[in-house]
């Protein structure tokens, strides 16, 4: 540290012999920056992949306030769409998993100073957050949509004419959904999300416009009444985030997702959690 | 820091608004009409005190009015579907506005009733009218007079009341002003606008009311 001490260039030069020591410094500063930056790509960079397989295990930042992608169930460990998504991808690492429980908050934190290896937090992509952290493929859905019973046929916005689609009043639903459908949609906007599904649930409109997550809460309670996806309204899935310039564990995340989509791991983690199947664009 | 007071939300989007206040307007029309017809039973039963009548509309009268408007208004709108009579939005509002005016009404008109001389009640025996021909030719307009100031306000507070309709996705004033709200956050301006219209509203019932008292009911003496 002495080095970058002296480098200091606020520092008034009477000695006449500063041109050269400065030069020299300005040469050790560089130095010493190299080495840091290249120790620290080094312990984030390839050597990400290897050291959790070294250790044998991988730390995942799961959220424990958040069902059905994370909870704590009855015997105090963390149960969810998320805690299955990361045993999964231990499992496709050969590795074992640590949860470690965070918050909505701390969740990005936790990764970037080497808490976790991985967030596996229902964790929306946005702009932002891609400057710090890097996404992998998407793993769950997360979207807003239009729902309806089972035996109703709907494919598109335009199909809605003449029918009446409960949505509460100002939410995003109402918003987009109103730029989409054309005139002659029944909208019919309730004050909260609870009278909006009441409203559904009790035969007073025959679509309802909410997210995938109370839908999954309602298909719970309610098996009779199986919401089906019609149509989407706005979608934001959710990615596992890493650091950023770990290619080989991205790809290996990347890896034991696509391998869990294609045998079906994934669609039972989203039909036991969610109650509904994944959507095909996922 | 001063607010900067945007009315542009108004202008573009009066026909929401415009439709809002017919709304309001029609579900005071028709609450208001089912529920003072609903009264004047209501008191006329109280008055009487006909054995088993009575206890029904004193129950009825008592439900109604020791319940909040909004659990009656959630009752009839999500609770009554269980049963099979599933009303949309304005019908469940009308209905709830009418059942709420009804109870409250039914005990003003019964004081009207019960507020009249005795010596009317001697006139009509004398006259060997029936007791249906007393009540209807001689006791309800005197008693419908001496409350008629009662009634209007009654009828104004359900008015108002009826933003509460708002809840069942109606798009009355209320409804249409928090829509608009949410979506160009002008909180202020239009609750402000709202606000207005419920208090023009108001003083126009009450004139309209008002003549209709003098027009059809003032005539009958006390």
């Amino acid at each position: 540290m002495t080095g970058l001490g002296v480098a200091r260039p606020s520092r008034p030069d009477t000695s006449g012999r500063g041109g050269r020591r400065f030069g020299t410094s300005r040469f050790r500063f560089l130095l010493l920056a190299a080495v840091l930056a290249w120790s620290v790509h080094l312990r984030a960079g390839e050597g990400a992949l290897d050291a959790i397989k070294k250790a044998g295990l991988l730390k995942v930042a799961v959220p424990q306030d958040f069902p059905p992608f994370g909870s704590i169930g009855t015997d105090l460990k963390p149960i969810g769409y998320d805690i299955d998504t990361a045993q999964l991808i231990a499992d496709s690492l050969g590795v074992g998993l640590e949860l470690v429980p965070v918050t909505s908050t701390n969740r990005v934190p936790y990764l970037t100073t080497g808490k976790a290896d991985l967030i596996i937090s229902s964790l929306g992509k946005n702009p932002d957050r891609e400057k710090v952290i890097d996404f992998s493929s998407a793993y769950a859905p997360f979207y807003s949509g239009v729902f309806g019973p089972v035996d109703a046929v709907l494919g598109a916005p335009a199909d809605l004419v003449g029918k009446t689609v409960a949505v509460t009043r100002g939410s995003v639903e109402d918003l987009e959904l109103a730029k989409m459908i054309p005139a002659g949609v029944d909208v019919r906007r309730f004050e909260d999300n609870s009278s909006t599904i009441s409203a559904y649930l009790t035969g007073q409109s025959q679509f309802v416009a909410t997210g995938n997550i109370v839908a999954a809460t309602i298909n719970e309670h309610d098996p009779a009444k199986e919401l089906e996806p019609k149509f989407m309204i706005k979608d934001s899935p959710c990615y596992v985030g890493l650091n950023k310039n770990q290619p080989e564990l991205l790809a290996a995340v990347n890896s034991a997702i696509a391998q869990a989509k294609r045998d079906g791991r994934l669609e039972a983690i989203a039909k036991k959690w969610l109650r509904i199947s994944l959507p095909p664009g996922l | 820091m001063p607010y900067q007071f945007s009315f542009e939300p108004i202008y573009d989007n009066w026909g929401i608004l415009a439709e809002g206040v017919l709304t309001t307007l029609g579900l005071t029309l028709a609450g208001g009409a089912l529920g003072l017809g609903l009264g004047v039973l209501g008191a006329v039963v109280r008055f009487r005190r006909t054995p088993v009548q009575y206890q029904i509309v004193t129950a009825y009268v008592e439900m109604v009015r020791n319940t909040p408007f909004l659990i009656q208004l959630y009752f009839i709108f999500f609770g009554l579907p269980s049963l099979g009579l599933r009303l949309a939005g304005w019908q469940a509002s009308i209905l709830a506005m009418a059942l709420n005016l009804g109870a409250y009404s039914t005990e003003i008109i019964r004081a009207g009733l019960e507020s009249l001389p005795r010596g009317l009640f001697e006139a009509a025996a004398a006259l060997s009218l029936t007791p249906r021909q007393t009540l209807r030719l001689v006791l309800l307009k005197p008693a419908l007079k001496n409350v008629w100031p009662s009634l209007c306000s009654q009828v104004i507070i359900v008015m108002l009341g009826s933003s509460v309709c708002s809840q069942l996705a109606v798009v009355e004033l209320t409804s249409a002003a928090s829509l608009l709200q949410a979506r160009t956050f002008r909180a202020f301006e239009l609750y402000l606008f709202a606000t207005a219209v419920y208090l023009l509203l108001a003083v126009l019932i009450r004139f309209l009311l008002r003549r209709v008292g003098r027009r059809f009911i003032a005539r009958g003496r006390p």
